[in-house]
């Protein structure tokens, strides 16, 4: 069921909606811009950002290390830590001071469940389910005005529910329908108020984000294609001014030399994608890409790693205080449970401190704002000014 | 609207053109409710919660012996390694994922099945506004094949009793149990909680408050009406409340594999307070009695009603229908028939046209039985369910899919619906929807859409408008 879509022709045939009148008086009064991206499954912090000294590493998950340096020399991010190889565009942001990295960050859940970590992970709440709203959602009151933020997924993740309107567009894997069909639902809804607005709104939509979609080599659905549609929704003058990304796969139990590798190449792709897409706004954007828990230090039986605790955070954008790997390092040598990297700074504090700065708000009304519930003291010096 | 179109579309699952328009819609609903069958074969056909806890158990077993989950023993042989353990791991994980499938594409398949063919379409859309009350998500692996029987099982027996009977049968379902972290749950003070402390067990057994809380907030008083005490307090309560087949701690009581079980040595002793009142009592009475105490509390009814109200009258529903609901559940003693008499004997369900925007759920169902289908041959429909963002028993949360029209009537989810019309419309050839339309909108059809109809192009064409009109996608 699965077709490509023709999307240069639509994008042409209902380009001229994309000037609908609403979208164009819904233009954000802010010129800043904040796309966050949910690594689902738990990504493998230390491999993603490996410490420089790899020996205590090599110890504990022998040939994984070793799996790893075939994908090319680790580049140095520190005189303390590298990148995986496959991150190629992520480091290179690093060294232009466009990107930087928050190590050992965990959110408050010290379990190992990923469908709790991640609900925990969306809304900031001290257990899992004890708030329906996302923090993400709860920040969006005290931004300047602009149009919902969007999800580039099926639906609109925890992260982004609540009282706040926001939405979410994704490729569809329903056969297109027709230009003549579209063009007769537009006449249909004519009549209906709410139905209309829906209906223009969607073609305007979907203009937009064809013509980002237009270039994608694998198929629309693939993360740095939705990157790019993202990019392109943000960079307009009238777009959101936040998007969410979701990239699932990050749970390594096995063969995680190669899956990890094409999981990195893949996110790294999507940086490239946003820096690319947004163009100039590039230098008004922050990329926050987090995961719910990171991996185990040592390596399982099956070429793997098993749900850990504390992962790092990947910042990127011209928004970024660049060059630096923030955090307290805990080192390899005492371990969380005498298995996972010891966590040291609270997730919740690096989104408070890299939202509160991005958008010019004062920490402490963040964090009471979108993080009550667990808080923890917004982290500085994270975003430019 | 006339009244026999909104019994049809409001109140049921959508018309179907080979079946008669009822004369006395009132009496049509409340009778479908003698009619209805609570285990039709399509149904009693599937395995149960019992065979979806042993394939549970299984699959865990296999992670635990690959390493891939758990805690590595002291002394404990270690996961085995190399290219082989590699092979076999990836050949396990596929023969779990196509488990999977089966079991839950069978559901999904008879859920469908019995929708469409049920000669009670109101008592169906009961099951599914109680599933969803007391949700749970199937993506979680613990439930992954657990949510069926949670509806086939704990709800379609209990829609028409009292309500205190569902809420008992919903929170020892091992369904709920799991997927709400119950099953291990255990009290700090009691006798296996004192025990791994005088032995300093690394990992000490503790108290789980999902439950409790959700019990609390979702399926009885709602949220604001209650406070952080009465968790704790119920949660203690619950304490001991698990599942058969899972013991692998001392001091515990074997049960066949699915079949709930009441563990006294994880329960905690002494007396709990909720809801401002005292319960004493010892073991598994104690969560009993507060749950019977709950089921006829009246902010409880005031939450039932609202939310059936919410469902089937308007995205916000009238006050003085709620309040006459909530009266009628409490001086019936908790029956939930008294609540549906009063919904559907009340002039308010009957006055206000289309007021509800149909959920993709319901859009889905009414599209199959308004082109005359009985049976889809494949898992499309499921397929067609997630691509329109309600994919079949996966709301994500335990507070299971809202019900107003700000979550399903948005820009990106109306396309799908189109798409998703043009698709089911191509399927049905020689159908002729200038014929079929006033036969499934008795009254409501508009003119505009009539006109539309007849001018398509072609007759999947008009099939497809039909399906996307205004008056379709509402209800």
């Amino acid at each position: 069921m699965i077709t490509r879509r023709t999307l240069i022709t639509r994008g042409a045939l209902i380009g001229g909606l994309a000037l609908h009148p609403r979208l164009a008086l819904a233009a954000a009064n802010t010129e800043r811009r904040l796309v966050f991206i949910i690594l689902r499954g738990a990504m493998d912090g230390l491999a993603a950002i490996p410490p420089r000294d790899t020996a205590r590493l090599r110890q504990l998950r022998g040939a994984l290390v070793d799996v790893q340096e075939q994908f090319g020399a680790p580049p140095m991010l520190t005189s303390d830590f590298a990148a995986h190889p496959a991150l190629k565009n992520f480091a290179g942001m690093f060294a232009a001071g466009e990107a930087s990295v928050v190590h050992a960050a965990a959110s408050p859940y010290r379990e190992r469940s990923h469908f709790d970590a991640q609900n925990i992970l969306e809304t900031a709440g001290n257990a899992a389910y004890a708030l329906k709203d996302g923090w993400l959602n709860r920040l969006l009151p005290l931004l300047p005005p602009a149009p919902p933020p969007i999800a580039l997924a099926a639906t609109v993740p925890a992260l982004l529910q609540g009282a706040a309107p926001a939405t979410s567009f994704a490729p569809s894997r329903l056969p297109d329908a027709s230009e003549a069909l579209k063009a007769r639902v537009a006449a249909l809804y004519e009549g209906d108020t709410m139905l209309h607005r829906l209906w223009s709104e969607a073609m305007a939509t979907e203009a937009m984000a064809s013509a980002a979609m237009a270039g994608a080599a694998d198929g629309p659905g693939n993360p740095p294609a939705l990157a790019a549609t993202a990019a392109k929704l943000l960079a307009g003058p009238a777009g959101p001014r936040i998007a969410v990304l979701d990239i699932g796969g990050w749970d390594t139990h096995a063969g995680q030399a190669q899956r990890l590798a094409n999981q990195l190449r893949q996110l790294d792709n999507v940086f490239a994608a946003l820096k690319t897409g947004l163009g100039l706004a590039w230098s008004d954007t922050l990329v926050i890409a987090a995961t719910e828990f990171g991996r185990t230090v040592a390596a399982n039986g099956t070429g793997g790693t098993d749900h850990g605790t504390a992962s790092a955070v990947l910042l990127a954008g011209g928004r970024v205080a660049g060059g630096k790997v923030h955090g307290d390092w805990p080192g390899l040598s005492r371990l969380f449970e005498d298995r996972d990297l010891m966590p040291t700074t609270s997730l919740n504090a690096v989104f408070a401190g890299a939202a509160a700065g991005l958008f010019g708000l004062d920490p402490e009304l963040v964090t009471r704002t979108a993080f009550g519930a667990a808080p923890a003291a917004a982290m500085g010096g994270l975003v430019r000014a | 609207m006339t009244i026999p179109a909104i019994a049809l579309n409001r109140f049921g699952l959508g018309a179907r053109a080979d079946e008669p328009v009822p004369v006395d819609p009132r009496a049509w609903l409340l009778s479908q409710l003698e009619r209805f069958e609570p285990r039709p074969a399509a149904i009693a056909a599937l395995p149960d919660a019992m065979a979806m806890t042993l394939q549970y158990r299984q699959n865990l077993q296999q992670l635990r012996q690959q390493g891939v989950i758990g805690q590595r023993r002291p002394g404990g042989s270690a996961a085995p390694r190399g290219p082989e353990a590699q092979a076999m791991a990836q050949q396990q994980q596929q023969q779990r994922r196509q488990a999977f499938r089966q079991a839950y594409g069978g559901q999904v398949r008879a859920r469908v099945a019995v929708a469409l063919t049920s000669p009670a379409p109101f008592g169906e859309r009961l099951v599914h506004f109680w599933a969803n009350h007391f949700a749970i998500s199937t993506d979680k692996l613990a439930t992954a094949t657990m949510a069926g029987p949670l509806e086939f099982e704990a709800v379609r027996p209990r829609i028409t009793g009292k309500f205190a009977d569902l809420l008992l049968a919903v929170t020892r379902h091992p369904g709920m149990l799991f997927y709400l972290d119950q099953a291990q749950s255990i009290g700090p003070g009691s006798q296996l909680g004192e025990a791994a402390r005088r032995r300093r067990t690394p990992r000490q057994p503790g108290l789980n408050e999902n439950l409790a809380r959700e019990i609390l907030e979702l399926h009885t008083l709602g949220a604001g009406n209650y406070t952080q005490a009465d968790v704790g307090g119920l949660a203690r309560a619950l304490t001991g409340w698990s599942v058969g087949g899972f013991v692998r701690r001392p001091l515990g009581l074997d049960a066949p594999a699915g079949q709930f079980i009441f563990q006294p040595a994880w329960h905690e002793p002494g007396s709990v307070t909720v809801a401002g009142k005292r319960y004493t009592q010892d073991g598994e009475a104690q969560a009993r009695a507060i749950l019977a105490d709950l089921a006829l509390h009246p902010l409880t009814a005031l939450r039932l009603a609202g939310k059936l109200a919410q469902h089937f009258v308007a995205d916000v529903p009238p006050p003085a229908l709620i309040d006459r609901m909530a009266a009628a559940y409490l001086a019936s003693g908790g029956e939930l028939l008294a609540l549906y008499r009063t919904l559907v004997n009340a002039p308010e369900a009957w006055a206000q046209p289309l007021a509800k925007f149909k959920t993709p759920w319901d859009w889905t169902l009414s599209a199959v039985r308004a082109l005359g289908w009985r049976d889809l041959p494949d898992a499309r429909l499921a397929l067609m369910l997630n691509e329109l963002g309600q994919p079949v028993w996966r709301p994500g949360s335990p507070a299971g899919w809202p019900d107003d029209a700000a979550r399903w009537a948005a820009a990106d989810a109306l396309v799908r619906r189109v798409e998703a019309a043009n698709r089911l419309s191509a399927l049905a050839g020689g159908l002729d929807a200038r014929s079929l339309a006033p036969r499934l909108l008795p009254g409501t059809l508009s003119a505009a859409t009539a006109a539309a109809i007849a001018r398509a192009e072609s007759p999947a064409q008009g099939l497809a408008l039909l399906l996307v009109a205004p008056e379709f996608l509402r209800r």
